[in-house]
């Protein structure tokens, strides 16, 4: 049994639809790279999960099994023991996301003495061994330090800490990344990979970030207007993309050793923008897609599994791809 | 992290890492001392307590009392440096008794406002949606009333002491601590460490209580100390109108009482007048020297 299945996931806000029947599943231990541009659903998807959204969002259909129990279906007070227990967030932003008026130790140590019973010594002596982990040097003189007192990646170690305190089965990270600078960005990646193996979490990465989703995640679902257009393995992913539209992120990449650059070529970009299919019935890629058929715009096409362990919405891709091998993912 | 150096030398000699938490407390603790607004209020306000506290010391015997003739000017007899009124009550001792007055009311009418606001305001800002509607119209509700009219005609219910005269100010002061909590709840539940502490499993009154109030805090601090000078302005004007408890010298009181030898002796309303001024002026320096210095910009 998978440890995280989200099944045909729907979420609505007024006047919109911000996800559509999205599915995907984690493995124990595996880290899922959630990908696609800003406002295709991606943190509503994860925020689903924490049931943690907008007061004005509301979860339309679907079911999410967290080893075999559906979320959805427990009361607020019971939701209260999985977050932070069983499953964790990561916030974009370390600079705001740790109270400015308590120290770090206070915070850690709270974290462990609301889902464990321990004596404040014992949290204390637990909140070093984290500080440790996430490889903060001086961790015990660190402990009564506000957070204005550190950096960026600091922080954003602190909250590795807090979210891992209590060996969480499940961390999401939201862009954990995005706001930190490029070498900090791939010591807290790191970090991360580090953590997921020796705590045997899994990790749902969300990211639009094609190269850090290469080097640090397993498996990769791409999402475009709410619905999950691809899934599959890293290696077969990057080696051969098969959605129009993966393919045309990935073609949109600036290849360093080709010798590609702004200066010399044009850059290849996916024509339209995502508003372009607002109001249309079938494929929401249609619009954009170089490969469009008419039965596109027509009906939504299923997400069809592939050999690989792939699946894919498309069906010229999957036509091209020799067929599906299997019935409709479900 | 403080350096040691050498006198001869001039050169650091050992640099001390062991203390880091200590100097940080001490330079919090400058950023007070180093204030001349606050420290300025602090002492005055420091004067007028230290008058309440040991009054029975100062000036022994009920202020009340006639004990010499009416109206000695100040400096006309050293026992009473600071004359009789026209009943013979020593005005020294007035004034000295009277900051108890006026000190008790106006601590605990700001301390009954705070609870009513803060606990309003952090329901209304937190919550939203209908709870917050309703709160906002009873906030409404109360700011339209006049603060004075609606704290005389709680007084005239009850009975004029010190008890209903200082939950009377504290009943019609509320609101501005309210909209102010609210304010602050609105904009923090939306904060990404209010978010982290959701995602971390916290429910929400431990939320409200050690994730955003200690955050909205500092105005609140700065409000309290600006509503307790109102405090001591409207029991003066209480005290004044007669509205007081007799059996109870009070600053206001005195004022009202002089009033008649206004022109013949004028020093009986002038200086339980100075020592009004006097005391709401330290409370609104203590409070813009914490605005300044819990003010997030200024902060070194």
């Amino acid at each position: 049994m998978s440890l995280l299945t989200v099944d045909k996931l729907s979420v609505a806000f007024p006047g919109h639809v911000a996800v559509r029947e999205a599915s995907f599943s984690i493995e124990s231990g595996e880290t899922l790279a959630l990908v696609g541009e800003s406002g295709c659903g991606k943190s509503v998807t994860a925020f689903s999960v924490m049931r943690l959204l907008p007061s004005n969002a509301r979860i339309a259909s679907g079911r999410i099994l967290l080893e075999g129990t559906d979320l959805l279906s427990l009361s607020e007070p019971e939701m209260r023991e999985v977050r932070g227990a069983k499953v964790s967030l990561i916030q974009q932003e370390p600079m705001t996301s740790l109270n400015p008026v308590l120290s770090i130790g206070l915070q850690i140590t709270e974290v462990i003495r609301r889902h464990e019973k321990l004596s404040r010594r014992a949290a204390r002596a637990r909140a070093v061994e984290l500080l440790d982990l996430v490889r903060i040097p001086d961790a015990h003189r660190r402990l009564d330090d506000h957070p204005h007192n550190l950096s960026g990646g600091m922080r954003q170690r602190v909250m590795i800490a807090m979210a891992v305190a209590c060996r969480p089965r499940l961390l999401i990270a939201d862009e954990p990344t995005t706001a930190l600078d490029v070498t900090t960005q791939a010591q807290v990646l790191d970090l991360l990979d580090d953590l997921r193996r020796r705590l045997g979490m899994a990790v749902l990465l969300i990211t639009h970030d094609l190269g850090v989703v290469a080097q640090w995640a397993d498996r990769i679902a791409v999402m475009y207007a709410g619905r999950i257009v691809e899934q599959g393995g890293i290696e077969p992913f990057f080696a051969r993309p098969l959605h129009p539209y993966s393919r045309g992120l990935l073609g949109a990449r600036v290849d360093v050793d080709a010798d590609e650059h702004y200066s010399k070529n044009r850059l290849s970009e996916i024509p339209g923008s995502v508003g372009s299919a607002a109001g249309q019935a079938g494929c929401s890629f249609a619009p954009r897609c170089p490969v469009a058929e008419p039965a596109c715009r027509r009906a939504v096409p299923p997400l069809v599994a592939l050999p690989d362990e792939r699946a894919v919405a498309c069906p010229v891709t999957v036509v091209l791809a020799g067929g599906p091998h299997g019935a409709a993912l479900r | 992290m403080s350096v040691q150096v050498d006198p001869e030398l001039e050169v650091p000699v050992s640099v001390d890492t062991g203390s880091r938490a200590a100097p940080r407390k001490h330079r919090r603790l400058r950023a007070f001392v180093r204030n001349p607004t606050f420290v300025a209020g602090v002492m005055i306000l420091a004067f007028f307590v230290f008058l309440a506290v040991f009054a029975d010391l100062l000036c022994p015997g009920d202020p009340l009392d006639m004990v010499a003739p009416p109206v000695l000017w100040p400096g006309q007899d050293m026992a009473f440096p600071l004359g009789t009124d026209s009943l013979g009550r020593d005005v020294l001792s007035g004034l000295v008794h009277g900051s108890r007055a006026s000190l008790v009311v106006g601590i605990s009418a700001a301390a009954i406002g705070l609870a009513i606001g803060m606990l309003v305001g952090a329901l209304a800002g937190f919550f939203g949606g209908r709870i917050d509607t309703a709160l906002t119209r009873l906030i409404e509700l109360f700011q339209t009333t006049p603060t004075f009219i609606l704290v005389i005609v709680i007084v005239a219910i009850g009975e004029p002491n010190l008890e209903t005269i200082a939950m009377a100010i504290g009943l019609a002061s509320w609101p501005t601590v309210a909209r102010l909590v609210r304010a602050q709840f609105r904009s923090l539940r939306e904060s990404d460490f209010v978010m982290a502490a959701r995602s971390l499993g916290y429910s929400r009154w431990r939320i409200i209580l050690q994730e955003i109030l200690p955050n909205a805090l500092p105005p609140v601090i700065v409000a309290a100390s600006v509503m307790t000078a109102n405090a001591i302005l409207i029991e003066a004007g209480l005290s004044f109108l007669n509205m007081r408890d007799p059996n109870i010298v009070s600053w206001g009181g005195m004022i009202g009482d002089g009033r008649d030898q206004l022109r013949t002796a004028w020093f009986l309303t002038a200086l339980p007048g100075a020592a009004i001024a006097l005391a709401v002026l330290s409370l609104n320096l203590v409070g813009d020297g914490l605005n300044e210095i819990l003010n997030p910009r200024t902060e070194p």
